[in-house]
C-alpha cells in the first residue's frame, strides 16, 4: 500500500505541474496586456521585459479615454446591447414557449427548419439584408443592429426550449384549471421557472453585442454613432505604435465581459453545455 | 371533416402567434435574403449603376480568373486543418485533466475558461501585441526559455496562419467545458466493471471514454468547422488579409468585395460557394458519423 500511496502523490504532483504551467500560459496574454497598459513608451521597448512596470503609469487610461470619445462609444454600445437583450429575452422565450408547450400542425417541422438555419453562413444573408435596410433608409442607424434581437436567435430559442421541456406539464394544467390563459401561463407560471436560461441568454446576448464588430462596421458610418469595437479599431489606426495606449483601451473593453464572467460563470457553463456552442 | 374543438383551435392560433416573431424574421431576414443572394450572384451590381444580368460569369471568374479566390480558400482551409484538430485534442486533454479529483479544480477551470469568453477587437489587438516581432511577449519567451529566435509572426506569409491558430487555441476553454460535461456524463459503473476485468487506464481511455464521447466530438467537429470558415474580426484587425494575401480569410474576402469594392454580385457568388463548402463539410462529417459515433441507445 505504501508504494501505491507514493504513486498517487507522484501522479498528483505531475498533474499540478501541468495544470499550473498551462494556467500560467493562459494568463500571460492578459497579464501582458495590463502590464503594458501601465508603462511609458520607453518601458515598453525595454529588454529584458519589465513585468511589473516601475513607475506605474495610470495616466495611460486617462489619455486613452480623452484621445477619442470612448465614453460616448461605450454609451452607444451599452444602448445597443440593452435594447437587444430585452428583445432577445422576450422574443426567444416566447418562441421557445410556443415550440415547447403548445401543439399545432407543422410545429416539429418548423423547429427542425429553425435549427437547420444555424448552418447558413451569415455572409450569405448579409448582402441582401444590407440592401434591404438601405432601401428603407436605415443605414447609419442602430435599427439593423437591434432589430434582429426582436425576431429571435435560433440557438437561444433552442436553449430556452430545452429548459421549458424540463418543467412538468402539471404547471400548465393547474394554471388552466385556475382559468389562466396561455400568455398568462407563459409569463407568470413558466418564465419564473426557467430563470437560469433567461440569465444565460441575457449574458450571451450582452457578450455578442459588446463584441460585435462586423455589424457596426457594415452599418455605421458617422463617428459619433460608433460602438466600442469600432472605436477601438479607430484608436488602433491613430496610435499605431503607442502600444501602451492601445493596451489600456483594450483592457477597458475587456473589463465588463470579465466581470460578468466571474459573476455568472455558472450560467455560462450551463448555457454552453446545453447548446454545445462556445457562447 | 374532422371537428376541431374551440379550445384546440385557440391553442393553434396562440401557438402560431407566439411563433410569429421568428417566422416573420425567418422569411424576411433569412429565407428571402438567401434567395435574393442567389439571384444577385448572377448579376453585376455596384449599388450605383443598374444591375446587369451576367449569368454564370461571377462563378466562372471566381474559379478560373481570380487568384485571390484561391488564396482565400487556401488560407481558410489551412487554418481549418490546423485549428479543428488542435482545438479538439487540446479541449479533450484539458477536460480529462480537469476531470481528476484534485483540489483547486474550480480555480483551474475558471482560468482555462476565461479567455474563451473574451473576443472581438480588444482580443485581436492584444494578440497583435503578443505577436509583435521585436517586443512581443511570445518571441521574448521563446528566446529566454528555448533560445529560439522567433519569427515575424504576423508579417510573414508562412507564419501568419499558424499565429492565428495559436491565438484560437487560447479559446480552447469553450470546448473544454463541453467535453467536461460529456466526461461527467459517463456512468462510473463502466470504469468499475473495466477495473474488475483488469483493464489498464490506457484501455479504459480508448475503450470507454473515447467511444462514449464520440457524440460530443462529432458535434464539436461540426460547430468548429462552421466557425473556422467564418473568421473575420481577427483577420480584419490584425492583418487585413496580409502579408501578400496569406491571411485573406474567406469571409474577409467577401466583405472586401461587397463593402469596399462594391462588387455585390461577385460577393454574393462567393458567399454561395461558402454556403456549399460548409454544407459539404457538414454532410461529410455526418456521413462518416455512422462509422465512428457511438450512440448508447443504438443496438449494433
Amino acid at each position: 500500500m505504501v508504494e501505491s500511496k507514493f504513486r498517487r502523490y507522484f501522479k498528483d504532483t505531475i498533474l499540478y505541474i501541468i495544470l499550473i504551467s498551462g494556467g500560467v500560459i493562459f494568463l500571460i496574454p492578459l497579464f501582458w496586456m495590463i502590464s503594458t497598459s501601465l508603462k511609458t513608451s520607453a518601458q515598453i521597448f525595454k529588454y529584458p521585459i519589465e513585468w511589473i512596470p516601475d513607475p506605474v503609469v495610470w495616466k495611460n487610461y486617462l489619455d486613452a479615454f480623452t484621445a477619442i470619445p470612448f465614453l460616448r462609444y461605450i454609451g452607444n454600445t451599452v444602448f445597443i446591447a440593452f435594447t437587444s437583450i430585452v428583445g432577445d429575452i422576450l422574443t426567444c422565450s416566447l418562441v421557445a414557449y410556443s415550440f415547447a408547450r403548445l401543439r399545432y400542425p407543422g410545429r416539429d417541422f418548423l423547429f427542425l427548419l429553425m435549427l437547420s438555419t444555424l448552418m447558413i453562413p451569415s455572409s450569405v444573408t448579409m448582402i441582401p439584408q444590407f440592401l434591404l435596410y438601405k432601401s428603407f433608409g436605415l443605414i447609419d442607424t442602430y435599427v439593423p443592429l437591434i432589430l434582429p434581437a426582436y425576431v429571435g436567435y435560433p440557438i437561444w430559442i433552442f436553449l430556452i426550449r430545452q429548459f421549458f421541456m424540463t418543467v412538468p406539464f402539471e404547471y400548465d394544467d393547474a394554471a388552466k384549471i385556475d382559468g389562466c390563459g396561455y400568455l398568462a401561463t407563459y409569463w407568470r407560471i413558466l418564465l419564473p421557472q426557467i430563470r437560469p436560461a433567461l440569465i444565460a441568454v441575457a449574458i450571451f446576448s450582452f457578450m455578442s453585442h459588446w463584441n460585435n464588430f462586423m455589424g457596426p462596421l457594415i452599418y455605421l458610418n458617422s463617428q459619433e454613432k460608433y460602438t466600442l469595437a469600432l472605436g477601438l479599431r479607430l484608436f488602433q489606426g491613430l496610435y499605431v505604435t503607442k502600444w501602451e495606449l492601445v493596451m489600456a483601451a483594450s483592457t477597458i473593453a475587456l473589463i465588463p465581459p470579465t466581470v460578468i464572467f466571474f459573476l455568472a460563470q455558472k450560467y455560462f457553463i450551463q448555457g454552453v453545455v446545453i447548446t454545445g456552442l462556445k457562447g | 371533416m374532422m371537428k376541431v374543438s374551440k379550445a384546440r383551435r385557440r391553442e393553434i392560433t396562440v401557438g402560431y402567434l407566439c411563433l410569429s416573431p421568428w417566422l416573420v424574421g425567418f422569411i424576411v431576414l433569412t429565407a428571402g435574403p438567401i434567395i435574393a443572394s442567389l439571384i444577385i450572384s448572377f448579376l453585376d451590381y455596384d449599388m450605383v449603376h443598374p444591375a446587369v444580368f451576367v449569368g454564370l460569369q461571377n462563378y466562372k471568374k471566381m474559379f478560373f480568373e481570380d487568384p485571390l479566390f484561391w488564396k482565400s480558400i487556401k488560407a481558410t482551409g489551412y487554418y481549418t486543418l490546423l485549428v479543428v484538430p488542435l482545438n479538439l485534442v487540446g479541449a479533450l486533454i484539458i477536460a480529462i485533466l480537469m476531470n481528476q479529483n484534485l483540489r483547486f479544480m474550480n480555480l483551474f477551470r475558471t482560468i482555462y475558461y476565461l479567455p474563451s469568453v473574451l473576443s472581438g477587437v480588444a482580443v485581436a489587438l492584444l494578440w497583435s501585441w503578443v505577436f509583435n516581432k521585436d517586443f512581443g511577449v511570445l518571441n521574448y519567451l521563446l528566446d529566454k526559455l528555448f533560445g529560439i529566435y522567433g519569427p515575424n509572426w504576423l508579417g510573414t506569409e508562412e507564419w501568419v496562419i499558424p499565429a492565428l491558430a495559436i491565438m484560437s487555441l487560447w479559446g480552447v476553454g469553450g470546448g473544454m467545458v463541453i467535453f467536461l460535461a460529456g466526461l461527467q456524463g459517463i456512468p462510473t459503473q463502466l470504469y468499475e466493471a473495466a477495473r474488475i476485468d483488469g483493464a489498464t487506464s490506457w484501455q479504459e481511455f480508448w475503450r470507454i471514454t473515447i467511444p462514449l464521447l464520440t457524440p460530443t466530438i462529432f458535434y464539436h467537429l461540426i460547430t468548429s468547422i462552421i466557425g473556422t470558415w467564418q473568421v473575420f474580426t481577427q483577420a480584419y484587425v490584425m492583418t487585413q488579409g496580409g502579408p501578400n494575401y496569406a491571411s485573406l480569410f474567406y469571409v474577409l474576402y467577401v466583405y472586401f468585395n461587397a463593402f469596399v469594392w462594391f462588387k455585390m454580385g461577385y460577393a454574393c457568388a462567393l458567399a454561395w460557394i461558402l454556403f456549399i463548402v460548409i454544407l459539404f463539410c457538414t454532410i461529410l462529417v455526418f456521413r462518416s458519423s455512422s462509422y465512428w459515433v457511438y450512440y448508447e441507445s443504438e443496438r449494433r
